[in-house]
């Protein structure tokens, strides 16, 4: 019994990587957030020596030589992984290397968790992750179980449609359409007033799929989400640009890690002052045909 | 053709057909071929109008990455059906001798320990363990919840086995002189694995399939990684969902083929070694 | 565990609790109907039907809910086929269950003393004849001990259509604990219906069976 199946996988393995030896490596030109020739090009951070923050989670990291961050797989020029080459990319994920330079982190040194919208609170609150960087708006709700840093930046509820649609022109137009948006998101809320049908899914990938296969009439979240999937399927979905919420982008933590909160918050100050937070919209989100927003101001407590 | 002439001997639910019969049978299966035959290639057609075969959907397969990615999910797919089903089969038996046990208090715990597991969706026990306990490290999220409910499920084979055992096998140890230990030991659960075996493979089954819900609470086994391959496309082709299933559900298919070919293997074995009739097959 | 009577929470977890039996229901009555089709299928005189009754069971069998979930959620609309998510969910779970009402009516099938069907086939009767008057209905009674698991098990898998987007019991737990309460107090109340719904499908089955039994 236990020889047969001993064999049995070993026989699947074996299968397995004999069509491995066959791959590619890396992975095609043009992915999602790598560039054109003449893109801007995305800066690069000093890590910082020395730091001192007093924080048991920034502690913990320092033991384990990583600093585990969780952030978004499949959302272009944002929090992007691409699968052929293991490279993440995207604004979120700048905004994320940034804080690991201050907090004295090289981007070797990070360890990234992918974590759909509906596991963050669970994630953070029980320490799977040092911090989550990934479109995750500040709200009361949430403060109640973990803490921001920031607003880094400032999106708004939007829609996305296929291209030929001229029905949906903003949210008063959604009542009765098949409307998709992920499962813990803030977007429900917001988009339950206007009475459209919903359809729900753990990732917006599914929903953009759901929308490419003509399932749902739209899919609705944050415009800054929309519009990189807007770019990557230019020709086929359009964002139908009228915001109609103001969402903070934050970067989540611990409760109560103050100091955490507050060395983050520093972080993102000086990267903002140096110019840094800029190029780094330029290279990713900017690359998606929106110009640089103003700074937002942090908000500190 | 010999499909359709192979003489239908086998059942005692028909005659064995004479000429007309097999005309019309073979009328039939001509007829259910083509309705197969038909439906078939109008999936694979609509699939490829669709665009579901376009090398540009395929593409992520071809880099070692993504394979690589898909031996790692195997693997831990693997590793969490290994530790689920030793833990499983070991609670499994300690519930079964609870439920087996002399003690009301015990008896009466051990019952209701086993209805309430059986009746708890799997999905919502192993997030409810994620979002309590192992948040930290879904993997026993996973391994624990799967072992909760699939050793109460062995816990009833093993008892409904036990208790299938003939009565008077018991009575006689008794008769003997026996404890109730030697009983079940010696002469209660060895007649009654024989019997017990398919269903329990059976249940591993049912185990090695329940790994795939590791997927939502973030643990990196085989549907994960497929997920991860069909919502983060590599082109702006579409989002290859169909064929990750194409090529995960192959892959799940043939390690269950392999457990229940193990089961069969073990039920002919056992079969041989009581010298039982052969049952006669409808 | 108050909880569930603060703001609209008891409504949510009531169409949840609701969803789920609606969900059950239907797809309890595709896999009896559809389970007893390929019953007969793989014990019929015509080999294609047996090989197609034989494949559809090791496919739907061997492969796990999820993946048959991701399978018709995603698959079926590049076919052309456009459903709500409560009937995808239903193919899915009837689909899937269908495959292990087959195998039990099967060997239920296979109970029916030799005797009985011998007995139809001497007064000329055909297959069909003899399969739903002779042998199914006998069956049915031997069948009913594994048949029962078999629905028990059902409404328990259909919570994994909360993650295919249909508003039932999972994705009401998922709701409150999104909205920060205790895990345990929503594991509390979830556990209870679940637990009344698997007590109400065991009890129907016992009526059945102490209503067959005294037929016999």
């Amino acid at each position: 019994m236990r020889t047969s199946r001993t064999l049995a996988v070993a026989l699947c393995a074996v299968a397995l990587t004999a069509t491995a030896a066959c791959g590619k490596d890396g992975s095609p030109g043009g992915s999602a957030a790598s560039s054109a020739s003449n893109a801007p090009a995305l800066p690069t951070y000093t890590v910082k020596t020395d730091v001192k923050v007093d924080s048991p989670v920034i502690a913990e990291a320092k033991k384990r030589g990583q600093l585990i961050i969780g952030a978004k797989a499949d959302q272009p020029f944002l929090g992007w992984e691409d699968v052929a080459s293991g490279d993440r990319s995207g604004f979120d994920i700048e905004i994320a290397k940034m804080i690991a330079a201050d907090l004295g982190f090289t981007p070797q040194q990070i360890k990234w968790q992918t974590l759909v919208s509906s596991q963050r609170e669970p994630a953070i609150a029980k320490g799977q992750i040092d911090f989550y960087v990934g479109t995750y708006s500040i709200n009361d709700e949430r403060k109640k179980t973990v803490s921001f840093a920031g607003p880094y930046y400032i999106a708004g509820q939007d829609l996305l449609v296929k291209n030929d649609n001229t029905s949906i022109t903003g949210p008063e137009s959604v009542s009765g359409k098949n409307v998709c948006t992920a499962t813990g998101s803030t977007s429900i809320k917001n988009i339950q007033q206007y009475n459209p049908k919903i359809t729900q899914f753990d990732t917006y990938s599914a929903c953009v799929e759901k929308l490419l296969s003509g399932e749902v009439d739209a899919v609705t979240t944050d415009d800054a989400i929309l519009k990189g999937y807007a770019s990557k399927y230019a020709g086929k979905l359009k964002v139908v640009g009228k915001p109609f919420t103001k969402e903070n982008y934050g970067v989540g933590l611990n409760k109560d890690d103050k100091t955490l909160r507050d060395a983050i918050s520093d972080a993102l100050k000086a990267h903002e002052d140096n110019g840094d937070w800029k190029k780094a919209y330029d290279a990713t989100l900017g690359l998606s045909g929106s110009a640089a927003p103003a700074v937002p101001t942090l908000e500190r407590y | 053709m010999s499909l359709f002439d192979r003489p239908a001997t086998a059942s005692v639910l028909y005659d064995v057909p004479g000429p007309k019969a097999r005309a019309r049978y073979r009328l039939f299966g001509i007829l259910s071929l083509l309705g197969v035959a038909g439906l078939l290639w109008y999936v694979i057609a609509t699939l490829a109008d669709n665009g579901q075969f376009d090398a540009d959907l395929w593409d992520p397969f071809q880099y070692n990455a993504v394979q690589q990615m898909i031996v790692d999910g195997l693997l831990s797919t693997l590793k969490a059906f290994g530790l689920a089903a030793a833990l499983s089969l070991t609670l499994g038996a300690l519930l079964a001798t609870g439920q087996l046990s002399d003690h009301r208090p015990v008896r009466w715990t051990c019952t209701a320990v086993v209805q309430f597991f059986r009746a708890m969706p799997l999905l919502i026990l192993i997030v409810a363990l994620y979002y309590a306990f192992f948040a930290k490290d879904p993997m026993w999220a996973l391994v624990l919840g799967l072992t909760l409910y699939n050793g109460s499920v062995q816990a009833e084979i093993i008892r409904s086995g036990v208790n299938a055992v003939a009565r008077g096998q018991g009575e006689a140890a008794y008769a003997l002189g026996m404890r109730k230990s030697q009983v079940m030991s010696s002469i209660l659960v060895p007649q009654a694995v024989r019997s017990m075996l398919p269903s329990m493979i059976g249940q591993l089954v049912v185990t090695l399939k329940d790994t795939s819900l590791g997927y939502i609470i973030t643990y990196n086994e085989l549907l994960f990684m497929g997920k991860k391959i069909a919502s983060q496309p590599l082109n702006a082709a579409g989002f290859p969902y169909i064929p990750v299933v194409l090529v995960i559900g192959p892959i799940y298919i043939a390690l269950c083929l392999l457990l229940t070919a193990l089961a069969r293997w073990i039920e002919a074995r056992g079969r041989r070694g009581a010298n039982r009739r052969t049952s006669a097959a409808a | 565990m108050g909880f569930l009577f603060e703001q609209d929470n008891f409504a949510l977890f009531r169409d949840g609790f609701l969803q789920t039996i609606e969900l059950s229901a239907l797809s309890a009555l595709l896999a009896l109907l559809l389970g007893t089709l390929l019953a007969a299928f793989r014990v019929s005189p015509v080999p294609i039907l047996r090989a197609f009754g034989t494949t559809w069971v090791t496919l739907f069998r061997n492969t796990p809910l999820t993946l048959l979930f991701f399978a018709v959620t995603f698959g079926l609309p590049p076919l052309g086929v456009h459903f709500s998510h409560l009937v995808f969910a239903v193919l899915a779970l009837g689909g899937y269950t269908a495959s292990f009402v087959c195998e039990v009516i099967r060997s239920g099938i296979n109970t029916v003393p030799l005797g009985q069907a011998e007995a139809a086939r001497s007064l000329g009767m055909s297959f069909g004849q003899t399969l739903t008057l002779v042998v199914l209905p006998q069956a049915t009674r031997t069948v009913l001990a594994p048949m029962s698991s078999v629905f028990i098990a059902l409404p328990r898998n259909s919570a994994i259509a909360g993650a295919f987007s249909v508003p039932e019991l999972y994705s009401a737990q998922q709701t409150f604990s999104e909205r920060g309460y205790s895990i345990f107090a929503i594991f509390f109340w979830v556990a209870c219906a679940y637990l009344l719904i698997s007590a109400t499908i065991a009890t129907l089955f016992r009526f059945l069976e102490t209503r067959l039994a005294v037929a016999r």
